[in-house]
Order: C-alpha cells, then sequence, then structure tokens
C-alpha cells in the first residue's frame, strides 16, 4: 500500500477512533465520579428479581450458541469471499466475467450442499 | 505547515463535528421516539421540560451522569468498564466513511464532506459494524449476573445470525457499482439516474430488516425483552455506563439509516445538489430522518418475534435469499447488460 493511501484514508479513521475514545473513557470516568457512592452489599448482589442468587452466572452453555458460531464463521467466509469477487467481476473483460461467475456459482453449490445438510440435521431449529 | 498536518486537522475538526452531531442525533432520537410512540399510542409523550418538553433530553442526560454508578460484587472490573466503551466506539466512528454531501470546490479548495473516502469503505463499515458484538458478549459476561448472561448470549446469536444476510445485501450495490468505496456507490446511482432501491428491491428490504436485527431493534429487541430478561444484557450497569449502551443503539440506528440511504437510496443525491453542494447535507438529512421515523414506527406497530421465529427467520429465508439475490444479481450483469 502506497504512503499516499495511508495518508490520506487512514490517517483520519486514526483521528476519528481516537476523538471517540477519549470521549468515551470521559463518559465512563465522569459517571464513575459524579454520582454519590452509597454502597452497600445488597445493593452489589446480582440483580435477580429480588431473589438471592444461588451460584454464580458463568455455568454451562447450551451448546446450540456454539453451534451458531461455528455456521457463523463458515458461512461469514462465503460472504467475505463475495466481496472481491464483486468488484472484480466486470472490470476484466466478458470471458472473465463468465468464467468468475462459473467459480462463484461452483463455491456457493458446494456450500449450499453442506447448507442442506445442517438444516436437515436440524441444527438452525431453535427449541 | 506540512500535508499531514493539516490532514490530521481537518480529520479533526470532521471527526469532532461528527461526534457532536451523532450525540445532538442521540439525545433527539430518544425524545423523538418517546413522541412518536406516544402519538401512536395517542398520548401526549414528553411535554413538561422547555417547550414541548424539547429539553427532556438535557434532563435526562443530567440525570443519567448524577446517578450512583455500581458495580456488581462478582464482576470483572476491567472487563465490566472496557464493555460500554467496546460498543459505543463503532458506534461513533461508522458514519466516518459516509459522504453527505458532493466535493465542493470554493476558490480553488476542494471541500470534502467526508471524514475519510475510504476505497474499501463498504469492507470499513462491515467491519467495524461487527466489533459491537465484543462489547455485547463482554457485558453479559463480565456482569456476572444470570440475566446478563443469557441476554448476552441470546443476543450474540442473534447479530451474527443476521450479519450473513446483512453483509451479503451489501453485495448488490457493490456489483452495480463496481467499487466499494461508498462516494463511487453514490456516483454509480447518479450516472444511471436511479437509485439502487428499485433495482435491488430485495436486496434492499432484506439489508433494512437484518440492520434492524443488528441493531437489536423491535420486532428484533430479544436482548431487550423485559418480561423475560429484565434488561439482557445491561441489567447490571447503572448511571451514565448504562446510558452510553443506550447511546450506541440510538447511534447505530443513525449509522444504519445513513448506510441504508448511502447503499441504496442515492445517498447525498436531490435536485441542484452539484450546483450546490452543502445541499446534498439537507437531502441526506431528509432521508435519514424517514428511515428513522420508519424505525420508530415499526417498533410502535410490531410485536416482539419469539426467539426460535427470529433464528429460523435469519437462517432459513434472509441467508438464502440473499445469496440467491447477490448470484440473480450477477447473472443478469454478465448475461444480460
Amino acid at each position: 500500500m502506497s504512503t499516499e493511501i495511508l495518508t490520506t484514508q487512514y490517517l483520519p479513521i486514526a483521528v476519528t477512533f481516537i476523538i471517540a475514545t477519549a470521549l468515551c473513557a470521559f463518559i465512563v470516568w465522569a459517571s464513575g465520579n459524579l454520582g454519590p457512592k452509597r454502597n452497600t452489599d445488597k445493593k452489589l448482589m446480582p440483580y435477580e428479581s429480588g431473589m438471592t442468587p444461588i451460584g454464580g452466572a458463568n455455568r454451562r452453555i447450551p451448546v446450540r450458541y456454539y453451534l451458531i458460531a461455528v455456521l457463523f464463521i463458515l458461512f461469514d467466509i462465503e460472504v467475505i469471499f463475495f466481496l472481491p469477487w464483486a468488484i472484480a467481476l466486470l472490470q476484466n473483460g466478458t470471458s472473465f466475467a463468465q468464467f468468475a461467475l462459473a467459480e462463484m456459482l461452483i463455491f456457493t453449490i458446494t456450500l449450499v450442499v453442506g447448507y442442506i445438510y445442517v438444516w436437515k440435521r436440524g441444527a438452525l431449529n431453535w427449541e | 505547515m506540512n500535508e499531514v498536518t493539516v490532514i490530521i486537522i481537518d480529520a479533526a475538526i470532521k471527526a469532532a463535528v461528527m461526534a457532536l452531531v451523532l450525540l445532538t442525533g442521540f439525545a433527539y432520537m430518544t425524545y423523538a421516539e418517546r413522541k412518536v410512540i406516544a402519538g401512536i399510542q395517542v398520548r401526549r409523550g414528553p411535554n413538561r421540560i422547555g417547550p414541548l418538553g424539547l429539553l427532556q433530553p438535557a434532563a435526562d442526560g443530567v440525570k443519567l451522569f448524577l446517578k450512583e454508578d455500581m458495580m456488581p460484587t462478582g464482576a470483572d472490573k476491567l472487563m465490566f468498564n472496557l464493555a460500554p466503551i467496546i460498543t459505543s466506539i463503532p458506534a461513533l466512528v461508522i458514519m466516518a466513511v459516509i459522504p453527505v454531501a458532493p466535493d465542493w470546490i470554493v476558490n480553488g479548495y476542494t471541500v470534502r464532506f467526508v471524514v475519510a473516502d475510504l476505497n474499501v469503505g463498504v469492507l470499513y463499515l462491515l467491519a467495524i459494524g461487527s466489533i459491537a458484538v465484543y462489547g455485547i458478549v463482554l457485558a453479559g459476561w463480565a456482569s456476572d449476573s444470570k440475566y446478563s448472561m443469557m441476554g448476552g448470549l441470546r443476543s450474540t446469536a442473534q447479530v451474527i445470525s443476521y450479519e450473513l444476510a446483512f453483509g451479503l445485501s451489501m453485495v448488490g450495490p457493490m456489483l452495480l457499482a463496481q467499487s466499494m468505496s461508498l462516494r463511487d456507490i453514490v456516483h454509480a446511482q447518479e450516472a444511471r439516474g436511479i437509485w439502487f432501491m428499485f433495482l435491488q428491491p430485495i436486496g434492499f428490504l432484506l439489508f433494512f430488516i437484518t440492520g434492524l436485527a443488528e441493531l437489536n431493534r423491535a420486532p428484533f429487541d430479544m436482548p431487550e425483552a423485559e418480561q423475560e430478561l429484565t434488561a439482557g444484557y445491561f441489567t447490571e450497569y447503572s448511571s451514565m455506563r448504562f446510558g452510553m449502551f443506550f447511546m450506541a443503539e440510538y447511534i447505530k440506528m443513525i449509522a444504519v439509516s445513513g448506510m441504508v440511504v448511502t447503499l441504496y437510496m442515492g445517498g447525498y443525491l436531490g435536485p441542484f445538489v452539484n450546483q450546490f453542494p452543502p445541499l446534498g447535507i439537507a437531502y441526506f438529512s431528509a432521508k435519514v430522518f424517514f428511515l428513522l421515523f420508519t424505525m420508530i414506527w415499526i417498533r410502535g406497530t410490531l410485536p416482539r418475534l419469539r426467539y426460535d421465529q427470529l433464528m429460523s427467520f435469519g437462517w432459513k429465508f434472509a441467508l438464502p435469499v440473499a445469496m440467491l439475490n447477490v448470484l440473480a444479481t450477477a447473472i443478469v450483469l454478465v448475461y444480460v447488460m
């Protein structure tokens, strides 16, 4: 990447990030210091609709969430492939466009086979 | 002054203006939401503080800052403090690549109405948009409360499920414009003389609906399903740290509206915008206001989806339809045009 793109395009982004971070840090600091502090043990208990909580909150998590996470990674890679492909598709002549389209169709069909399998095995059903 | 200094100062001014506009927008979105919902339910809404209740957001802000800031005993201190920051930063920076008016040449100087015209703008939107998930999952995990944990898990699963269709429905405008730069996408809509929402109606609807799900807005406001989960992942938050989750949600509403406007509704385009570029800001804002009103309207009208319906809508409907839409668009572009 050339230095020119770095300075004209990404330097402003960095500046924006710094300003946003400073603003957010200031808000957290201010809200922590402006209000009163009258803590009691009861007040600091995790909220459970008035009941005393039994055990911590970090217990076992239903396996479905892991399944969703793994499926997300699989299909998100597909989305990421689509992005550069969409840009390159029409810029290199007709024969390249037809070739790229066929390639993408083959790739998508491969993924759709997996998608149908996942659907039929019931991984997309939420009980 | 050398060139880099000029760029830094220019970016700092624009970023500060953007942050100010977004914060004011957040304040008045809460007011507008309460007023519009009140109108839908034949009530009056806030009307005590200032004329027509217009100072209500200021009063709310002061109140939030002066509230006691609490942290549950079992909470992970660092992560508990970091989570609202991680949620808010992406909301504040996401608008940086969206152009709000065409370039304006004044006395030989070019004024650009965008903080940074990235050549991979669409990718930036996707990347920054997904960072907010970390804030949600960390807030849920760090609070050490069962409601927070469940709310955090639910919204994480929801957001990543809808991310797929959300990302795929951005591909349509990219295919039509052959560029990832948001300015080029607006130019392409100008060159074709038609907004992409008419060329890509399915993509447009999917983008808006999955955008609502990404925002955790009604009818997908599962993490905030008060009747089941109290307040979801920010149950344990109080004071302005709670306000920051609120702020992130409303600013992201503005950002998603800006994305829809830029990708599908012609961005800043409108009559005479090339003769007098600052007019673009008015057109852009008008379109964004319309979408924001639609979001509030949807919240006032539709009931919340059940969680299993929500997940199956995302995986079994939105994802395949978005995929087919992209492929169909590509086939039409390659073989017909």
